[in-house]
């Protein structure tokens, strides 16, 4: 009887498919937390340094990986420039205004991003993006162990720094009670400012593995974007932690949905998912 | 010749939207004293903290502290000159730890280095604040988040602090431990503003009070001679 030991392979797969989705999903996750703003821009900007990679390998033959030296620090300042000199401005004339703006960068990346590099499919096809490893039965792409390593790796590093970092704290601060870290000499434009180029550097790591883990499209940040949706709702608003476990269980659902009920249902269960949680415990499993 | 007043706010305006809040309200703290700022709901009172705080900026007017004109300055740059405010409700940060948040209240630079000193302040003048110190501060009742809220004013290293409606749903005798602190910090060389609906207790705390309404400040003066004032017993005291 293989039934039990064949599992094996859709959970694992899914729990490490799961480490990518958390990555994709943390910087949308502290951008919600913090200013209450649905970046939905959020998927074509994490594309972005899938494209800066794919560049540095085709044109440069740089490794994708190590491209983000550059890769990180330019997406923390374009996070910087989108906060101080469009959402910020945006913030102060209605609600809806940053949410306007936010859907303009999206459009305008997704053209850049047709009109530069077609629409045709690419990938970051390095020569350990094709390699798998065995764990007794089971057979993974390398990738997916690379996710979830990094995921693990960058949760833990964020987590530290907003628990023992000044600014770390203010943030956490601001994002509870804005008018009264204001009284307590927070200046929050500016850690808005950080929180966004924090989670456009979130955002530069997750585009890299991305790319190096499925063939993306000029338009594929959409399609991640909805899935770091699902992770952030299932984990819970404003929990570092929750969006790793979300994504980790948004994983594990679409595996083992795709095992059960064939690979077109698999989005279908993970989402129906998120829903039933949802239903259940509507801050999501770590929400406040 | 008389010392220069610690604050100074000149006939200050302040609108929210469209709406008048503040109408050519004037009022002096002078350095060393705790003054009340008097009325009832709506007179104003949380307006002008905030006015003076930077959370809003008056349209008329001018604040000056320690002779510096602060009408537009930012929240953080108030705080960094020397204003703490206690805002109305407490709202210290529900899901930071007694600790963290103390340890915020000294983020503005100035005070950092000054920050274990100050700690160390704070516990003893709220020992309850250190026993529970990794708690988490919603977990504390009404009364022990005014202390924290105090406390963590206190961190910045103001010179005035600014307390709105400090007492509201709290009990007389958490209000007398209050108010006892209040001294205490005053002896430490704060100099305090506090906003209250309380007449009567008011008047027994403080040296001077400002009395307001309607956005207006109608009566002001010491606290002898405003419980004598034919208006304010009518008013307040129904005699």
């Amino acid at each position: 009887m293989t039934g039990l030991a064949d599992l094996a392979t859709p959970i694992t797969m899914g729990i490490l498919l799961g480490g990518l989705y958390a990555l994709i999903a943390l910087g949308l996750s502290l951008v919600f937390g913090v200013m209450r703003l649905i970046n939905i821009a959020h998927g074509d900007l994490v594309l972005f340094t899938s494209y800066f990679g794919y560049v540095a390998m085709t044109v440069f033959g740089i490794d994708p990986i190590l491209s983000l030296v550059v890769g990180i620090p330019v997406m923390f300042l374009i996070g910087l420039g989108i906060q101080k000199y469009l959402l910020n401005r945006a913030f102060k004339i209605s609600m809806e205004a940053p949410l306007i703006i936010a859907f303009g960068i999206s459009i305008i990346l997704q053209n850049a991003y047709q009109i530069a590099w077609s629409p045709m499919s690419r990938g970051l096809t390095t020569s350990y993006a094709l390699e798998s490893f065995s764990l007794g039965q089971v057979h993974i792409p390398l990738v997916y162990l690379l996710d979830f390593i990094v995921a693990l790796v960058v949760m833990l590093l964020l987590r530290e720094f907003l628990k023992r970092t000044y600014l770390g704290k203010a943030i956490r601060a601001a994002s509870q009670d804005r008018r009264a870290a204001q009284l307590v000499g927070i200046n929050t434009d500016r850690i808005y400012a950080f929180t966004f180029a924090i989670a456009m550097a979130l955002a530069a790591i997750a585009g890299v593995f991305l790319g190096l883990t499925f063939p993306f499209t000029p338009t594929s940040g959409v399609s991640f974007l909805i899935i770091a949706f699902g992770v952030v709702v299932l984990g819970g608003l404003g929990s570092i932690l929750g969006t790793f476990i979300g994504g980790m269980v948004f994983g594990l659902a679409q595996t083992l949905g795709g095992y059960f009920f064939g690979v077109s249902a698999q989005l279908l269960v993970a989402y129906v998912m998120v829903l039933v949680v949802l239903g259940v415990r509507p801050q999501g499993i770590f929400g406040r | 010749m008389p010392e220069r007043a610690l604050l100074k706010v000149s006939n200050v305006d302040t609108f929210y939207g469209s709406i008048q809040a503040l109408w050519d309200v004037s009022l002096v703290v002078n350095p060393g004293e705790i003054v009340a700022l008097i009325g009832a709901n709506g007179s104003g009172k949380s307006t002008l903290l905030n006015t003076i705080s930077g959370l809003i900026h008056p349209t008329k007017g001018s604040i000056e502290f320690e002779g510096k004109n602060i009408s537009a300055v930012n929240p953080f740059q108030v705080v960094a000159l020397g204003i703490s405010q206690v805002p109305e409700g407490r709202r210290i940060f529900p899901d930071l730890t007694i600790l963290e948040n103390l340890i915020l209240g000294s983020y503005n630079r100035k005070a950092r280095p000054q920050r274990e000193q100050n700690l160390k302040r704070v516990y003893e003048l709220f020992p309850l604040l250190e026993e529970r110190k990794n708690q988490l501060a919603k977990t504390l009742s009404g009364g022990e988040q005014q202390m924290l809220a105090i406390g963590r004013g206190l961190m910045s290293n103001p010179k005035l602090m600014l307390l709105d409606e400090m007492s509201l749903g709290l009990a007389p005798i958490i209000l007398n431990e209050l108010y006892k602190a209040l001294k205490e910090i005053r002896e430490r060389g704060i100099t305090i503003l506090f906003v209250e609906q309380n007449v009567r207790r008011s008047l027994t705390e403080a040296d001077r009070a400002y009395i307001m309404e309607a956005g207006r400040v109608v009566l002001s003066g010491n606290v002898s001679e405003l419980r004598e004032e034919e208006e304010v017993r009518k008013a307040y005291f129904g005699v």
